[in-house]
C-alpha cells in the first residue's frame, strides 16, 4: 500500500548508461574555444572574440560549425513529424495547441478532414461549429505541415489516421527520446495501440481497428479489463525507459514490456526506482543478445 | 474509530490542468486499476531522507512521486502562552516556491500555503497528538517553541500528504539541547544551557498526525491523486490521523458535495490507511536511525 525508502536505498539512474567516453559537455557560460574562424551555431554566443556556450549539452562541430545541442530542450519541429497535441484555444479559423514546442502550434480549420470526408471550402457555418469538433483540452494527432516565420508550427490532420483521439492514456517524454521511424502508430501485440509523438507526447490506447472512421467517433465506452492491464504496463514502460534515458520506439517499448512480463512484476510494482534500473538492464541485455 | 476533528471546507488544491472527455471517461471507468497500475489505496513510491540541513535541529525531505518538499526545524526558548502556562508550542510556516510549479509566481503560492499552514496547525491542535508539556522548560515563564518551516520545492499532486509526512520525519529527527534551570537569582531564574551538543533530548513523535488524501471519483474514493485525477474528481477530504488510529481534523477540498454516508466511509478508510502510513514511516525512520552516520544523499541527484 504504501512504499517509504531511504534515499541512500534508490539506486542511480545512470548505471543503465553506457560507459562511453564522456563528450564535451558544457554548461552555460562555459568557453568553447578562443580561436576564431569557426561559424557560431545554435547553443552559442560570441563575446570578446571567443565562442562561449548558452545552454548545458553537448558540443557538437561539423566542419567549421559549432553549435551545443542542449541536453534538455523544447521540442524543435521538422516537416513531416507526426505530433500529438492539446487544444488550448479556439479562435477564428484556427486552434491553437499545446504540443510542448516554444510556441503554440496552430492548426487551420481548412487543415482538418470534414465529418464524412466531403471537400469543399469551408463556411461561415463550418467557422461557427468549430467547438463541437475539437475543444479545449482535447487530444489530437496531427503532422507537421509547415513552419511560420516565428517558428510556430502548423499542423494538419489530412487522413484517416490523424484525428481526435478518443480514451487512452498519455505519457510526456522528452522529445529527446522519440526516434524518428518511417510510422509512428503501432498496434502493439499485447492488446493496445501506441502513437509516438515527436513532440514527446506518447498515447496509448486500445487497440485502433482500421474501419473506425478517423477523427470524429469518440468511443466513451468501457475498456475492457485486459485492455486497460495492457495500457497501464505500457505507460509503467514508457515511464520507465525515459527514466534511464534509453530511447523510445515500439522495439524497445516491447522489450521493456515483455521483460516485466517475465519476470513476474506486478502493473504497480513499475513504479518503484530498483524495477525501474531492472527493466532498463533487462532491455540493454536483450538489445546486446540481438545485435549478436 | 473516535473523531476529535474540526470541520473546514475549503477551495480546490490544485490549478486545472486540461484534460479530453475521453481520458476523463477512461479514469471515471477504472475499476480499481488505476492509469499507472495502482489499486485505489496504493500511494506512488516516497523517498525519504532527514538531518540535511545542518543549521536546523531537525530537517528532512521528502520526495512523492514528483512532489518536493524540505523541512527544518528550530527549537527557540520564548515564554508560554498565557492560557497554557505549562505548554511548549509548534508554529509553522509553509513557503511555496515559485519554482515548483508555474503557478507559484510571484504571490500565486500564498493562498495554498496558509491553507496549509492551518490546517497542519489543526491537526495538532489535539492533545493526542504531540505532548506539548516536554516543551516546557519554566512552569508560566520559559518554554520550547518549534518553528518548523516547510519549503515546497516541487508540486506534483498530493501536497498534503508530503507535507505532513515530511514534518513528522523532521519533528523525529529534532534535538531539543537539555537545559539546566541554575538557582534563582532573586527574580530572574537562570538558564543553563547544556555544553555537550549532543546531550539533546528528542521529542515522541509516534502519535504525530499523517494527512491523508481521499479524492471522490464516481462512486469511489482514491488515496494520493495524480493531477489527473484530481482534475476528474469533484470533491475529497484530507483527514489528520494520528499514530493511534484517531482522526484529528477533517477538510473538504474541491467544490463538488459529498453524501453523509460517503463522508463516514471515507473517514473510515482514511483512518486506516493513515494507521498504516504511520506505521512504516516510523519503521523507516527507526531504520535510517540505527543505520548511523552514512553518506548523505541530498540533492545532487
Amino acid at each position: 500500500m504504501v512504499d517509504i525508502r531511504l534515499a541512500s536505498e534508490v539506486p542511480l539512474f545512470d548505471i543503465v548508461a553506457d560507459s562511453t567516453e564522456p563528450k564535451h559537455l558544457v554548461t552555460p557560460g562555459s568557453l568553447i574555444t578562443k580561436e576564431t574562424g569557426f561559424m557560431r551555431g545554435h547553443g552559442t554566443y560570441m563575446q570578446d572574440d571567443c565562442l562561449y556556450a548558452s545552454v548545458a549539452g553537448v558540443v557538437e562541430r561539423v566542419n567549421q560549425l559549432i553549435s551545443v545541442r542542449p541536453l534538455k530542450s523544447r521540442y524543435h519541429g521538422e516537416i513531416g513529424d507526426v505530433v500529438i497535441g492539446r487544444i488550448t484555444e479556439v479562435s477564428q479559423k484556427r486552434w491553437k495547441l499545446d504540443t510542448n514546442a516554444r510556441l503554440d502550434s496552430v492548426l487551420l480549420l481548412q487543415s482538418v478532414n470534414l465529418p464524412g470526408g466531403e471537400l469543399r471550402r469551408r463556411s461561415a457555418e463550418d467557422e461557427l461549429s468549430m467547438r463541437q469538433y475539437l475543444k479545449e483540452g482535447d487530444l489530437v494527432s496531427a503532422e507537421v505541415q509547415n513552419i511560420f516565420n516565428d517558428g510556430a508550427l502548423s499542423l494538419h490532420t489530412r487522413s484517416m489516421k490523424y484525428g481526435k483521439l478518443s480514451q487512452g492514456c498519455l505519457v510526456k517524454v522528452s522529445p529527446s527520446l522519440i526516434r524518428r521511424q518511417k510510422t509512428h502508430f503501432h498496434n502493439l501485440p499485447c492488446g493496445a495501440s501506441i502513437i509516438m509523438g515527436n513532440n514527446g507526447f506518447v498515447w496509448i490506447c486500445p487497440t485502433l481497428h482500421e474501419d473506425v472512421a478517423g477523427g470524429f467517433v469518440q468511443n466513451l465506452e468501457t475498456v475492457p479489463h485486459a485492455d486497460r492491464q495492457a495500457i497501464s504496463r505500457l505507460r509503467n514502460c514508457v515511464t520507465a525507459l525515459a527514466q534511464c534515458k534509453m530511447m523510445i520506439y515500439d522495439t524497445s517499448i516491447m522489450h521493456a514490456y515483455d521483460a516485466s512480463i517475465n519476470a513476474g512484476f506486478e502493473i504497480k510494482d513499475l513504479l518503484l526506482p530498483d524495477k525501474i534500473t531492472e527493466i532498463a538492464l533487462m532491455v540493454r541485455k536483450q538489445f546486446e543478445m540481438e545485435k549478436e | 474509530m473516535s473523531i476529535a476533528p474540526q470541520l473546514l471546507r475549503g477551495p480546490s488544491l490544485m490549478a486545472e490542468i486540461l484534460l479530453s472527455e475521453a481520458e476523463k471517461a477512461f479514469i471515471h471507468h477504472g475499476d480499481d486499476l488505476r492509469c499507472d497500475g495502482r489499486t485505489r489505496l496504493d500511494y506512488r513510491p516516497i523517498i525519504l531522507e532527514t538531518g540535511l540541513v545542518s543549521n536546523a535541529s531537525g530537517s528532512s525531505r521528502l520526495r512523492l512521486a514528483n512532489s518536493d518538499v524540505l523541512v527544518g526545524v528550530k527549537v527557540e526558548l520564548a515564554s508560554p502562552l498565557s492560557e497554557k502556562p505549562l505548554e511548549g508550542r509548534l508554529e509553522f510556516f509553509v513557503d511555496c516556491s515559485a519554482n515548483a510549479t508555474p503557478e507559484f509566481e510571484g504571490r500565486g503560492g500564498e493562498d495554498l500555503a496558509n491553507e496549509i499552514c492551518r490546517f497542519l496547525q489543526m491537526s495538532y491542535m489535539s492533545g493526542d497528538t504531540i505532548n506539548l508539556s516536554e516543551l516546557s522548560v519554566l512552569a508560566g515563564q520559559q518554554c520550547w517553541v518549534l518553528y518548523v518551516d516547510i519549503l515546497i520545492l516541487e508540486c506534483g499532486g498530493n501536497l498534503y500528504d508530503t507535507v505532513s509526512l515530511a514534518v513528522k520525519s523532521a519533528l523525529y529527527t529534532t534535538q531539543i539541547p537539555s537545559i539546566k534551570v541554575a538557582t534563582m537569582d532573586g527574580d530572574q531564574p537562570e538558564l543553563e544551557l547544556s555544553e555537550d551538543p549532543y546531550d539533546t533530548k528528542r521529542l515522541n513523535t509516534q502519535n504525530v498526525p499523517c494527512l491523508v488524501t481521499l479524492m471522490k471519483i464516481g462512486n469511489h474514493y482514491l488515496v494520493d491523486p495524480t493531477p489527473e485525477e484530481e482534475c476528474c474528481s469533484s470533491s475529497g477530504v484530507v483527514v489528520a490521523v494520528s499514530g493511534s488510529k484517531k482522526i484529528t481534523a477533517v477538510r473538504k477540498i474541491g467544490s463538488g458535495s459529498l453524501h453523509p454516508e460517503s463522508l463516514v466511509s471515507m473517514l473510515k478508510t482514511a483512518s486506516e490507511v493513515g494507521a498504516v502510513v504511520n506505521k512504516i514511516l516510523m519503521k523507516k525512520l527507526l531504520e535510517e536511525e540505527t543505520a548511523g552516520k552514512t553518506q548523505k544523499v541530498g540533492f545532487m541527484r
